[in-house]
């Protein structure tokens, strides 16, 4: 029950977000089809955290500007890579070991990964996330398992 | 528009160019597929997420501005999905990424 009202609510704000039109006949479409699409998700049983996000949506208000400078500080490097007459790249795979107990946050963390530019998670066997690294500095990064920790803490208790 | 959202949209607008040609130049210099996904991760994050902030101080309402968002954050799921099926899709028809020879000895986990 409570998946289906934060569904029912993540989909009228986003209807509400993107048309924009307060008139009686649009908010009514859009209450009509927020209202069929839970009853869909109701009867397809495919009601669970993964769809309504009422848990993991408000975590990222930290994560996302980290990741974001992570990104970027990522950028520049690769960039500058890219650039030098020399490219000296060393190329390697390593795997890591992820501490996240749902698919959803294995999947938030290796799209993390991959976000971030000369890090590219190119399999997952089981716990572990199998990368591609573009240098040995960027393999030492994903190492480090700060990210691991931060996507770890965004899936909080379950 | 006021002045400086100007500058702050143009200076953004030409930043993210630089780095989506610098994603180009990437994918042409490195030498084998997997290293080429680094080149364009670049275009991928930092071109488009420069050029959307670009068009978003243009924007001229929120609505507008809500909706680049929202377009950036779906950029920035489905691209490092999308490569990961690219990357996997290599792989299982048995491309393996180059690695450097100097070094393979230590870290020899090719799949």
């Amino acid at each position: 029950m409570k998946y289906l009202v934060s569904l029912f609510l993540l989909l009228s704000m986003t209807w509400l977000l993107w048309s924009g039109i307060w008139e009686a006949l649009t908010l009514t479409l859009g209450l009509v089809s927020c209202i069929a699409i839970v009853a869909f998700v109701r009867r397809m049983g495919v009601v669970d955290e993964e769809g309504a996000l009422v848990e993991f949506a408000l975590r990222p208000v930290l994560y996302i500007p980290w990741l974001l400078w992570e990104i970027l500080k990522a950028n520049v490097d690769v960039a500058l890579l890219i650039l030098s007459p020399t490219l000296h790249i060393s190329p390697r795979v390593i795997r890591v070991k992820a501490g996240q107990r749902t698919g959803l946050g294995l999947v938030v963390h290796a799209n993390s990964i991959t976000l971030t530019p000369g890090t590219v998670s190119i399999d997952i066997e089981g716990d572990t996330i199998v990368i591609h690294a573009l240098t040995r500095e960027s393999a030492q990064g994903v190492e480090s398992g700060v990210m691991d920790r931060k996507v770890t803490a965004l899936e909080g208790r379950h | 528009m006021s002045g400086a959202l100007a500058v702050a949209s143009w200076v953004l607008l030409a930043a993210g160019s630089v780095f989506a040609v610098v994603g180009g130049v990437g994918i042409v210099r490195l030498p084998d597929f997997f290293t080429r996904m680094h080149g364009a991760g670049i275009t991928d994050t930092m071109g488009a997420a420069l050029i959307l902030g670009g068009l978003l101080c243009q924007s001229p309402d929120w609505q507008v501005a809500v909706k680049l968002l929202m377009i950036l954050a779906f950029l920035f799921i489905t691209s490092p999905t999308s490569g990961h099926a690219l990357a996997r899709a290599a792989l299982a028809n048995g491309l393996k990424p180059r690695l450097d020879e100097r070094e393979t000895e230590a870290t020899s986990s090719t799949p």
